[in-house]
């Protein structure tokens, strides 16, 4: 969970990182490989974050790892003023942002150019890859200025 | 007609005092809650004896732990839900069950913790990926980012609201200051001597944009419990018993992320408010108070709206002006509540809801409550409500 063995170039960072194991580990491989995919169900076609096992619309176990445009829109967010965690002290002010992307899947990230106090509903955004250790990639998202 | 409707009664109450500091050691939760355990225990006019069933908290302590301290000696039943602040209802749920059908006679339910000087929350829910029904997928996909407190998760819902209806900062104020007037009226409350006006509210330091830290509930040390029984063995004991008119649980879907859901408003209380009302046979008019598990501000204004007292969208002007005062339309959260009383796991809504239908709320007693409802809230939004009369 808290594992103190990732580094962010060269530095060490005891920041929270995801249990490499399942369907999240696959997850993030995709990242590392600067792929945003989420499970789409092989039956009724449903996409699907966070990974499961079966889809809850019809059932079926079996699932594709089907990328995404990596669009997508600010549903929510938060600025977090005082933080909760101590590793990130030095991130304040930071927000995490809710995206829904095209393919109506949602998953909390950050945005990499955009003052926090600056998000607004609805901003156009798309994926980048911030690889914060060797182990580690995280799909982060920028605004896009010319939204087509 | 459910089995349980208005069978099973609350008879017995006890808490200890609500501290922020303690010498005590908080390594385990244990001593408040055998100090709750006692005090409720005798309040019933029962003795530690003749407890039969004993249904402990999630995550705090074990049914075998207290039993062993106590003297239980025949524990016939125990059992635990995984829904974090939901605990206390969906044992409510559980007690009155086992008594019910005769699988325990005298059910005891405990919940304290040392939430101040032990380990806090956001602690808990980082270090223990079980704590929380959700944990798993708030490790792999919340933390990274930063994500790692409640008070930002459901920030975003109450972000959420204030764009989709025109909610305001005043609105969340105005259930953070009708639980510090209500916490003025409550020697146990902790911030009795703290009165806090809409100034001093919008004033108080941005935690996590739009909550505030008044919007925030105080995290505490201390323990409550509650004893429950049929209410046949109810006549003989020491208390005008309180019954359990009705008794309900919910989860929103997917209960383990509160990011995907198709409706992000709804709650497991939206679920179980109508079976609750529907085993108790009443509608949301004809509620006295209501006891509201109020992590932050937006929560209490959400599960209203949820819960049918007003409109979704309404619930803003709901609160406004003195709506949930007491002496207003319905007073939410008559001892302050999570934000000004004390952070006791919504056990003391539990706690003060049996006060108030005793008729023993002193000076914040609601005028002839007959009728009052209690919420739980736990993890990313699982709900209980119990609708308890005298």
């Amino acid at each position: 969970m808290t594992s103190t063995d990732t580094t962010t170039a060269g530095k060490e960072t005891s920041k929270p990182t995801p249990q490499m194991e399942g369907t999240t580990k696959e997850f993030y491989d995709f990242c590392q490989k600067k792929e945003l995919r989420f499970q789409c169900c092989s039956n009724c076609k449903q996409w699907r974050h966070v990974p499961r096992l079966m889809c809850a619309e019809c059932g079926s176990w079996e699932w594709q790892w089907l990328r995404s445009s990596g669009r997508g829109k600010v549903f929510t967010w938060t600025v977090v003023e005082r933080p909760m965690h101590p590793d990130f002290v030095e991130d304040v002010p930071y927000a995490p942002v809710v995206i829904e992307l095209e393919e109506g899947v949602r998953m909390v990230s950050w945005l990499s150019n955009c003052d926090p106090h600056e998000i607004t509903r609805g901003m156009p955004v798309e994926v980048e890859f911030d690889a914060v250790s060797e182990q580690l990639t995280l799909p982060k998202f920028k605004r896009r200025n010319n939204p087509l | 007609m459910s089995a349980l409707q208005n069978e099973a009664c609350i008879v017995g109450i006890g808490q200890t005092p609500f501290l922020r500091g303690t010498d005590d050691d908080c390594s385990s939760s244990l001593r408040v809650e055998l100090q709750a355990c006692e005090a409720a225990i005798k309040d019933a006019g029962l003795s530690n004896k003749d407890i039969d069933g004993i249904l402990p908290f999630y995550g705090l302590s074990i049914a075998e732990d207290l039993a062993v301290n106590l003297g239980v000696r025949d524990l016939a039943y125990q059992a635990t839900s995984h829904v974090g602040g939901a605990g206390p209802g969906a044992s409510v749920a559980n007690a009155a069950n086992a008594v019910v059908a005769g699988l325990a006679n005298y059910v005891i339910i405990p919940g304290g913790w040392y939430g101040y000087s032990g380990r806090r929350v956001r602690q808990i829910v980082v270090q223990d990926v079980n704590a929380m029904s959700g944990g798993k997928t708030a490790r792999d996909f919340y933390f990274p980012f930063g994500l790692t407190a409640p008070v930002q998760w459901f920030s975003f819902i109450a972000r959420l609201h204030m764009m989709e209806f025109g909610t305001k900062p005043e609105h969340l104020g105005a259930v953070a200051v009708a639980q510090r007037k209500h916490a003025q009226l409550n020697p146990n409350a902790l911030l009795r001597d703290k009165p806090l006006d809409m100034a001093g509210y919008l004033a108080s330091p941005m935690i996590s944009d739009p909550y505030r830290m008044f919007d925030c509930s105080l995290e505490a040390d201390g323990g409550c419990a509650f004893v429950v029984t049929t209410k046949e063995r109810a006549r003989d004991l020491a208390q005008t018993p309180i019954n359990i008119l009705g008794i309900a649980q919910g989860q929103p879907f997917p209960a383990d992320d509160i990011l995907t859901r198709e409706d992000p408003f709804h709650l497991g209380v939206t679920d179980a408010a109508p079976r609750a009302f529907g085993m108790a046979g009443i509608e949301a008019k004809d509620v006295d108070f209501a006891e509201i598990y109020d992590p932050f501000t937006f929560q209490v204004i959400q599960q209203l709206e949820e819960i049918g007292f007003c409109e979704r969208g309404s619930g803003g002007d709901f609160v406004a002006d003195g709506g949930i005062e007491l002496g207003g339309k319905l007073p939410v959260n008559t001892h302050g509540g999570l934000l000004s009383e004390a952070h006791v796991l919504g056990m003391n809504h539990y706690i003060e809801a049996v006060q108030q239908l005793r008729g023993n709320a002193g000076e914040r007693q609601v005028k002839d409550a007959e009728i009052g409802i209690v919420t739980g809230f736990g993890d990313f939004g699982d709900g209980a409500i119990a609708v308890l009369g005298r």
